[in-house]
């Protein structure tokens, strides 16, 4: 009974750290920006799938992976320049549509390059599961909290810390003022999403030996980094990161004790109950509409 | 004024059933018909969705999921119980429409984000649904659905027909009877955005604060277009269902819900016209993007990506003003 329940929450925790991961992603490019970025996701395929055929290719893991992130960090500079800076004018559901359309367009190129089959990606330490009071830990699962938990740290540094995470920052706070105390913006916003396709590449790498990928992963990840973002409340760091957590072990659980049919559902349900009571999610500030 | 806005709304339904009627001198065979009915039926669905995201500012990524549970209350209405296709597509509508105004009130209250995300939620959540009540919906597999029927008359694609004397194959007439049902759509809409309700809308749109300051009721205004948009999909969703004679979860899934959405952007939001021409590009473009073949889904993420950062307005819109511009400085050079 108590191993069940573990069990349950060693998976839930495991995703909740990719959704968070991802959440944080979100978070990061709509402060700075204000644009939800439907792309998301595909910074996680991009890692998952680039490492995958970098180590096919004979490259050692560890490279694989650093090359991966840069390919997705150049993804999401290119994103930025080309397809968002060119439309800042435009309404909030246009850029929706245009980061939809870019996503489709790497998933296409995805599908291009690597095809439409699974890939299934090794275990970064040993296959050897660990039992912990009856119920079964995947070795993968420790990698994913240990690498998860050692972004946010550095996350947080670099935005307490650091002279360049204090200007994106300002940024997000006021773009106009930040102007005016000599930030370059543009370059700032780039920054933005160049951090935010490394986290989620990170994240893609990390859980593609439990999930396993292929060139269309990053439409269902992306929505769910989505829900815990909106689930904690747009814009706040922490609710990310409490959003991906909770989202993930109701995900598990609901897995396991109702139905794995409806483990979405429940995911679903779970932002509409949530929206209901708290319009701006868990950790959401309080906005004033100016008219 | 009232009269040169009442001209300009004749003048739209005019040419848009010019188009529609004179189009069939230019299919020749029942695969044209067949993609023409679609895009007519997704047209009308998306002029009912334009009302919520062109006229009242409001983002749904959940339609997709009243458009499958229209499609799939007529599936199990005529298939299991015997119904007739009339009965079942306005029992289906006045069902969903119940469930939009449930979910649609606290919803309406989310703002921006929140409320994309609400609705993504809702459409989800019937999509998974139609996919696991197997027993009711055939799951993942789909259902068939039988042909539309009124009064005994039977529409279906492979009969034959005679209209005032006219030999009509069942591709024609559907595509005939899809178009009348367009042109419907589009009179009801353009008498809604008329309408004080329309107005009040606009002002919603403006500024919701605003709104709300001279005395509109914002919230029972928003609600009640979400209800209208609704109804269109369900009613839609029906026909849809008839017409395929087959239907699969997909057609409640996020895909489509996407697809409708980027229809209203891509054509222009607010234009009527417009988004019924972006439910004709994107209806049309896999179909010619198709000869790419592995490079159709690279291509169709450029163009939507190209179109919305050089048109953000959307397509007819920003062609309209082109054209305006021109004239403009003709009459200009002419003074």
């Amino acid at each position: 009974m108590f191993a069940e329940f573990l069990q349950y929450l060693f998976t839930g925790i495991t995703i909740g750290a990719t959704y968070a991961l991802i959440a944080l992603g979100f978070t990061l490019i709509y402060n700075a920006s204000h644009v939800i970025n439907f792309a998301q996701g595909e910074f996680l395929m991009i890692g998952g799938m680039a490492t995958v055929s970098l180590t096919a290719m004979g490259v050692p893991m560890v490279l694989a992976i650093i090359l991966a992130v840069l390919l997705a960090g150049v993804l999401g500079i290119l994103l930025q320049r080309f397809a968002i800076a060119p439309a800042k004018q435009a309404d909030v559901v246009t850029l929706i549509i245009i980061t939809i359309g870019a996503s489709i367009f790497i998933r296409g190129l995805a599908q291009l390059v690597w095809g439409k089959e699974y890939h299934v990606m090794q275990n970064f330490s040993s296959d050897e599961p660990i039992r912990i009071f009856g119920a079964v830990l995947n070795s993968q699962s420790l990698w994913v909290l240990g690498i998860g938990a050692i972004l946010v740290v550095g996350l947080v540094l670099f935005f307490t810390r650091t002279l360049i995470g204090k200007a994106i920052l300002a940024t997000s706070m006021n773009k106009e003022a930040a102007r005016l105390v000599g930030i370059r913006t543009q370059l700032v916003l780039m920054l933005a999403f160049l951090v935010s396709a490394v986290l989620g590449s990170v994240a893609g790498v990390v859980v593609a030996p439990i999930t396993f990928t292929s060139y269309d992963i990053g439409i269902m990840l992306g929505l769910k980094g989505f829900v815990a973002a909106a689930i904690g409340g747009l814009g706040s760091g922490i609710g990310a990161v409490v959003g991906g957590l909770l989202l993930g072990v109701v995900e598990a659980m609901a897995a396991g004790y109702i139905s794995s049919d409806y483990k979405d559902a429940v995911a679903f349900s779970m932002i509409l109950v949530v929206l209901f009571f708290m319009p701006r999610g868990l950790f959401g500030a309080k906005v004033v509409e100016r008219v | 004024m009232l009269n040169r806005f009442m001209q300009m709304r004749l003048r739209d339904l005019v040419i848009l059933a010019v188009i529609l009627f004179a189009l069939p001198l230019f299919l020749n065979n029942p695969f044209y018909y067949d993609l023409a009915t679609q895009m007519a039926i997704i047209a009308a669905t998306v002029v009912g969705l334009n009302l919520l995201v062109g006229f009242a500012g409001q983002i749904s990524l959940g339609h997709a999921g009243f458009f499958g549970l229209g499609a799939y209350f007529t599936g199990i209405m005529t298939s299991n119980y015997g119904w007739s296709s009339v009965p079942a597509l306005v029992v289906g509508a006045i069902l969903v429409g119940i469930i939009a105004w449930i979910v649609g009130r606290p919803i309406l209250r989310l703002k921006g984000h929140y409320l994309s995300m609400a609705t993504l939620a809702v459409g989800f959540i019937i999509a998974i649904i139609l996919n696991n009540e197997r027993a009711l919906t055939g799951g993942p597999d789909g259902m068939p659905v039988p042909a539309f029927t009124v009064f005994g008359w039977e529409l279906s694609p492979f009969g034959s027909y005679n209209l005032l004397g006219m030999e009509l194959n069942g591709s024609e007439a559907w595509y005939l009877f899809a178009a009348v049902v367009l042109l419907v759509a589009v009179w009801l809409a353009q008498n809604l955005i008329d309408s004080p309700i329309g107005r009040a809308l606009r002002s919603v749109h403006g500024s919701e604060v605003a709104a709300r300051v001279v005395g509109v009721d914002t919230a029972r205004y928003k609600s009640l277009v979400f209800v209208v948009s609704a109804i269109y999909a369900s009613a839609m969703g029906s026909l849809y269902a008839h017409f395929q004679g087959f239907i699969t979860p997909a057609v409640a899934g996020f895909d489509f819900s996407i697809l409708f959405i980027t229809m209203v952007v891509l054509g222009g939001m607010g234009s009527t016209m417009g988004v019924i021409l972006g439910a004709v590009v994107l209806k049309l473009l896999p179909q010619v993007l198709a000869d790419f073949q592995e490079l159709e889904t690279v291509m169709f993420g450029a163009i939507l990506m190209l179109t919305m950062i050089f048109m953000p307005k959307g397509l007819l819109p920003t062609i309209q003003m082109a054209v305006g511009k021109r004239m403009k400085k003709k009459a200009g050079g002419q003074a």
